[in-house]
């Protein structure tokens, strides 16, 4: 295994929407490496499927405050309002742009950006959906990625790409470098750096029904809460009430937006009942609780009783083609069933991840209550904790999240790099990813990866999804210690340097174990139900003990230790949360 | 459950001087993906078995593979149609015209270069000031299938002018200047078809339609390489 050493003034881990915004804000003024395990064309930005709130009031009255006050609503009043009404302002800029960078959006007959309804965004403080959704088809994301990535490609961004970066090296309190572990070769490359930013997406590879790429995997968090940064909010994770009976694979909110309805066994519109004002439009955790309920109180479909129905039947045939063209394929591909004139089974599917690396509003990663960054360390996108989305993301606001803190993430490593040496790296910063491999591939233990994997992905699905209690969580925690014993005995078949994919799967597999066991401490320490974690033993939001951001330290005998950060509040105050 | 033949051109470079066929035999659901049965075998028979994926939709463009003598998307195609006249037996192949470096995992960066070649950018050195620029519900639709791309190279490796001649562009980076000639906002489709109009060009395209056919996302491939043949000759404004 060689070792090969670059120098640059900044890193960018991950080419999704948030590392392909910072690249572009970073060309040109610094020298920058753009380091992904995949093609950038191949992230997961490019399934989101809906659109991207912003309150450019195109089609109806609206504005950044509703937008906002939706944004904290929606995220169980956890959301920093400094931080949401950044994201809120600038979400209009940050569609305009799109624009500019000639992003395809659908138009109006006047030749404006269109815009549609989502859940859980309103009018004028939740009187009625708002459209506020700007989209190209059923396809935003695919649009947003391929826009990002043909900037890059006008600016010259120079990419790394199937370059897997499995650790970082800190020094003297600062960001030195990162180690990457190279797909072609099965050589090592050490990239010396002053700045670096993760943009490394989710970890919802933790569950069995997930709409996750088999890529999202938690890397950047995981190597980082190995090399002591906190992990803040892990607790909250969205599972999206749409997901493809079985396979997990996202249907789009946008499909209830454009008027598709949730029934029951019976037929009934059940989202009446627990939803009132906007029914089938409501926030993500309460849709995916109301379909739970259902199945537990008998009145789901499918041969188990364990799914609901999404009807679009009564929507106009040409309306599915030209708004829900990926959607309908998918159905079509994955169930063989027609969606024009047949409802649809779906399950809650575990979707993203509210919590992350914790980062102030310029991506910074803060490392304790006080807020005190760590020099030269960023973060952005569904890796990040800013905190926007709070306990429940609202749809739409992920593919936001991605411009609107990718750019400030970009801009702010910019200046770091400027005003700042290259550090010194010592020898050896690869010495703990090189051990690793070593281990993985010339260890005699006989565990397979994919049976630990499995088992954890069907464990967390069992024990840490929509539904939690004290129970369920110790019991995951005991799995957990279980499964950690027998990945220590992990050997992989595969011994060669070159696409070694059963390797870096028990890399990622790594990350996995410890991100679920940061999810499920901080998940049971939190004696209370807020946004989209629920505890059916303690199912009451507690304003007065639980209005603070958990972070999960890990400590270095393995333990993970938990503090807590208020949340920053605003000019909203928490209410009961209805729709 | 059924009992499935994969039977795999395989291709290891650190020991293999040539490529060979390797059959293995796993059990799948007949809805299941032809990707889950590659799974299958790299999960719990042979780990070494090399292919790519991420999304396992069809959205993410990783898993282009031939699969019973034509390309397709591993992830986008179930067992029961893939053994449907087959006999049960399942035949993957990586994808023609790029070198393979591992089983079913070719060099990508020929087919990048050939994409980056053709300006694949919004170009408008207008200011277009604080709102977004117009544009009718027509001129965008006249660009919409194009835009559906995901660089899977599934249509590039099945033109079999493409598999002689490394030089043509191949139909992914016309599809992608394609995208930009006809949106009403580019002012860079005259340089775009001058690139287009040289010898590694458009020209190359003997109009086969194996790249609509290839397609997984069914752009209609050819027709929008025709659409900048025409527009080479006759419209260049």
């Amino acid at each position: 295994m060689e070792v090969h050493r670059h120098s640059y003034d900044a890193v960018i881990v991950g080419a999704g929407g948030a590392g392909l915004r910072a690249a572009i804000e970073a060309a040109g003024k610094c020298r920058t490496a753009v380091i992904t395990k995949l093609y950038p064309t191949r992230s997961h930005t490019g399934a989101a499927q809906g659109g991207m709130c912003a309150a450019l009031a195109n089609v109806e009255e609206d504005s950044w405050e509703w937008h906002l006050f939706d944004t904290i609503k929606g995220g169980d009043y956890l959301v920093d309002q400094p931080a949401a009404e950044i994201m809120c302002r600038e979400a209009i800029d940050a569609v305009i742009e799109l624009e500019h960078f000639g992003l395809p959006f659908n138009r109006t007959p006047e030749g404006k950006i269109d815009q549609r309804r989502f859940g859980g965004h309103t009018r004028n403080h939740g009187e009625a959906p708002v459209r506020r959704a700007c989209y190209s088809a059923d396809r935003t994301g695919h649009m947003i990625l391929q826009t990002l990535f043909q900037q890059c490609v006008a600016r010259d961004v120079n990419f790394f790409n199937e370059l897997h970066v499995l650790d970082v090296a800190f020094v003297d309190g600062r960001v030195g470098g990162v180690v990457a572990y190279d797909l072609a070769t099965g050589d090592l490359h050490v990239f010396t750096t002053k700045a670096v930013l993760f943009a490394t997406g989710g970890y919802g590879k933790m569950f069995k029904v997930s709409s996750n790429a088999h890529a999202l995997t938690g890397d950047g968090p995981g190597l980082l809460y190995r090399r002591g940064i906190p992990l803040q909010d892990m607790e909250f994770f969205q599972f999206h009430p749409t997901g493809i009976y079985k396979l997990g694979i996202l249907l789009s909110e946008a499909a209830r937006g454009e008027g598709g309805i949730l029934r029951n066994q019976s037929g009934e519109r059940f989202m009446e009942r627990y939803a009132p004002t906007v029914k089938d439009l409501a926030p993500r955790d309460m849709v995916s609780r109301a379909i739970q309920s259902e199945v537990l109180e008998g009145r789901g479909v499918g041969n188990d009783k364990d799914a609901v129905h999404l009807d679009l039947t009564h929507l106009a045939p040409e309306q599915i083609d030209a708004k829900l063209p990926d959607v309908s394929d998918f159905v079509r591909t994955y169930l063989g069933i027609e969606p024009k004139t047949e409802p649809i089974p779906i399950q809650p599917t575990a979707h993203y991840a509210m919590g992350g690396i914790p980062t102030n509003v310029d991506g910074e990663v803060v490392v304790d209550p006080d807020g005190t960054v760590f020099p030269g360390l960023y973060a952005a996108g569904e890796c990040a904790c800013v905190s926007v989305h709070g306990s429940n993301r609202l749809g739409t606001n992920s593919l936001l999240d991605i411009v609107v803190f990718g750019k400030r993430g970009g801009r702010a490593l910019v200046d770091f790099v400027h005003a700042t040496d290259l550090p010194e790296l010592p020898g050896g910063v690869e010495a703990d990813v090189a051990n690793r491999i070593q281990s993985l591939v010339s260890g005699s233990g006989g565990e397979k990866v994919a049976r630990v994997r499995a088992d954890l992905q069907a464990a967390m699905t069992e024990k840490a999804f929509v539904y939690r209690t004290e129970e369920t969580l110790s019991s995951m925690l005991a799995t957990l210690g279980d499964l950690v014993r027998r990945y220590a005995e992990v050997t992989v078949d595969d011994k060669g340097p070159t696409f070694n994919y059963d390797l870096t799967e028990a890399l990622e597999l790594g990350y996995l174990l410890d991100l679920s066991e940061s999810l499920v401490v901080s998940a049971r320490a939190r004696t209370e139900s807020r946004g989209a974690q629920f505890r059916t033993d303690h199912p009451l939001r507690d304003d007065a003990n639980w209005m603070r951001h958990t972070l999960a330290t890990r400590k270095d005998d393995g333990t993970v230790e938990l503090s807590y950060k208020p949340v920053v509040g605003g000019d909203y105050l928490p209410m009961e949360r209805k729709y | 459950m059924i009992d499935v033949e994969l039977k795999v051109k395989r291709f290891n470079p650190d020991s293999d001087r040539k490529p060979h066929w390797q059959t293995f035999t796993v059990q799948a659901e007949p809805t299941d993906r032809v990707l889950d049965a590659l799974h299958t075998v790299r999960w719990a028979q042979d780990g070494t078995l090399g292919f790519r994926r991420s999304c396992a939709h069809g959205v993410c463009g990783s898993d282009a593979m031939i699969i019973n003598g034509a390309n397709a998307l591993a992830c986008v195609v179930l067992v029961k149609d893939a053994v449907g006249g087959g006999g049960g037996t399942i035949t993957v192949e990586p994808i023609r015209g790029l070198p393979v470096i591992k089983d079913l995992v070719v060099d990508m960066e020929p087919f990048f270069a050939q994409y980056r070649s053709v300006m694949p950018y919004l170009v408008n050195t207008d200011d277009p000031g604080c709102t977004e620029r117009l544009q009718s519900p027509e001129e965008r639709a006249r660009y919409d299938d194009t835009t559906k791309c995901i660089l899977c190279a599934a249509c590039t490796t099945a033109c079999p002018v493409y598999w002689g001649d490394s030089e043509y562009v191949g139909p992914a980076a016309i599809v992608n200047a394609h995208r930009f000639v006809f949106d009403s906002r580019d002012q860079a489709s005259s340089e775009r078809l001058d690139l287009l109009d040289q010898r590694s060009g458009v020209w190359k395209c003997r109009t086969a339609f194996s790249c609509s056919e290839a397609c997984p996302r069914g752009i209609k491939v050819t027709q929008a390489i025709q659409e900048v043949k025409r527009k080479t000759l006759f419209d260049r404004s």
